[in-house]
């Protein structure tokens, strides 16, 4: 069965679990922004856990089937609609061939996750079907009248409903590896502190606007390798949450680390949004 | 003396005194595939401890590698590579002005050196290498350039690289290669990994 991609709205992306274990070759892992929501899509349509999906950032997605497709839309409150009628948030969603399917533009969160049972079957790239948007390792972004393949069905049932993780509160971190870099008024600020989603963020970081958080150290810090959800602290002060498509490494310290629960929340935080931190309980 | 820094629920940073103690740690974690251990990042003072929190967890990767024996650098070897070098890079006379030597020492110095990848990131198949020879040392562009053509060969600081693809840069370029830095046909796109010995050599 194909997919055809009929419009894509303002970005869509393939993603999956990306493709650890290549650091030495200067590619970092990517994968699914917001990992939960891409987790839940794939086990709704009984999907594998590392099957390929649609990263669909804001609404505007399209797409159609040339055979009856098994269908879920996770990670906002965005629904899918078949030939114009609506469906329900993060429902197992049954289309015909032909029907026109479209993604709403969500009121709350960012990325909405598209899976179709038996996955989207493009040629992985390193081992991932994910397209790293710093990089440029993986797939192609899909664009307009592409007909991506589906993968045949795994076997694995499709699922009712699954219950999406709360989304309120600060996002939690664990201070390190350079909290050591700061003032002391820097961790209190940042714990403290409302920061503000600049519009210049992207899969890559999370740029936040808001006091800046001081050094203690002012040497140049040899760049160290990084994780999804590292908070690290440029020279203006303002940090920057590292999303899924970050660097291998980075120059600047990392004053503290998400969880990975705070991660995936981090991903659906739109530009305008308020950020605070907290310290994560051990 | 390995130092274990706190990095996350998924992952270690260890940090050591130099780049060559980076290295070697780096080569005994590669060569020990740690269970849960899903990508090893090495830098010029700490390889970052990448892992699988469903399989392990922070404290138990740390006890693992502080059990470890790394041996000398040379446990990261990993062959030898020879890249044929035009050297005909558009700051060559600014490297020899700035080192004081003419144009044709530049290129002595840069072939007769022996270099290792120390660590890899900027770009996907970009190699950060080490030399021997303590004079080839100099600043990065005042100015960046805003396209650098692939198989560019350059320097900055002791560091000496090859750009895989078309992008940005500040390092002073030296020559240029035809030998492809990053090759998705390859089982290893990477020529250039860590632990990997680089010869450079002069061509017309």
């Amino acid at each position: 069965m194909r997919m055809t991609v009929l419009r894509t709205g303002p970005m869509t992306v393939l993603k999956d679990a990306g493709r650890p274990g290549h650091a030495h070759q200067g590619v970092a892992p990517s994968g699914a922004v917001d990992r939960a929501a891409y987790a839940r899509a794939n086990a709704l349509v009984g999907n594998s856990p590392g099957a390929a999906v649609l990263e669909c950032t804001l609404g505007g997605l399209r797409v159609s089937f040339d055979g009856p497709a098994v269908l879920a839309l996770t990670g906002t409150d965005a629904v899918l609609t078949v030939d114009g009628t609506a469906t329900g948030v993060e429902e197992v969603v049954r289309v015909p061939a032909g029907a026109t399917v479209a993604v709403t533009m969500p009121r709350r969160g960012l990325r909405s996750y598209l899976a179709v049972r038996g996955g989207i079957d493009v040629a992985p790239v390193l081992g991932s079907r994910s397209t790293d948007a710093l990089a440029g390792v993986g797939p192609a972004r899909p664009a307009a009248g592409d007909a991506l393949p589906i993968g045949p069905v795994a076997g694995f049932p499709e699922v009712e409903a699954m219950v999406a993780p709360g989304g309120e509160g600060p996002l939690e971190a664990d201070l390190g590896p350079r909290d050591d870099w700061f003032t002391a008024e820097a961790i209190e600020t940042l714990f403290g502190a409302a920061y503000t989603v600049s519009p210049a963020s992207n899969s890559v970081g999370l740029r936040l606007d808001g006091p800046a958080l001081a050094r203690a150290r002012t040497a140049e810090l040899p760049s160290e390798g990084v994780v999804r959800g590292a908070v690290q602290v440029p020279p203006d002060g303002r940090p920057i949450i590292f999303q899924a498509d970050h660097p291998v490494t980075g120059g600047y310290p990392v004053i503290a680390v998400l969880t990975p629960a705070a991660a995936d929340r981090a991903a659906q935080l739109r530009p305008g949004a308020t950020v605070r931190f907290a310290r994560a309980p051990e | 003396m390995t130092r274990f820094l706190r990095c996350g629920r998924e992952a270690v940073l260890a940090e050591v005194d130099d780049l060559d103690a980076a290295l070697a740690l780096y080569a005994a974690l590669r060569d020990a595939r740690l269970p849960g251990v899903v990508d090893l990042v090495p830098a010029a003072r700490t390889v970052l401890i990448r892992l699988d929190p469903a399989v392990t967890s922070p404290a138990e990767v740390r006890a693992a590698t502080a059990a470890l024996e790394p041996g000398g650098a040379g446990r990261a070897d990993a062959g030898t590579v020879e890249i044929p070098v035009v050297y005909d890079g558009p700051d060559l006379a600014e490297v020899a002005g700035h080192l004081g030597v003419t144009e044709d020492e530049v290129v002595a110095r840069h072939t007769a050196a022996r270099w290792t990848v120390a660590f890899a990131g900027f770009a996907p198949g970009f190699g950060y290498l080490t030399g021997d020879d303590p004079t080839l040392d100099v600043p990065r562009r005042s100015s960046p350039r805003t396209r650098i053509p692939a198989g560019s060969v350059g320097l900055a600081g002791r560091f000496s690289g090859v750009y895989p693809n078309e992008s940005p840069g500040g390092w002073q370029l030296i020559g240029s290669t035809t030998e492809p830095m990053w090759d998705l046909t390859r089982p290893e796109p990477a020529l250039l990994v860590p632990g990997v010995r680089v010869i450079f050599k002069a061509v017309r």
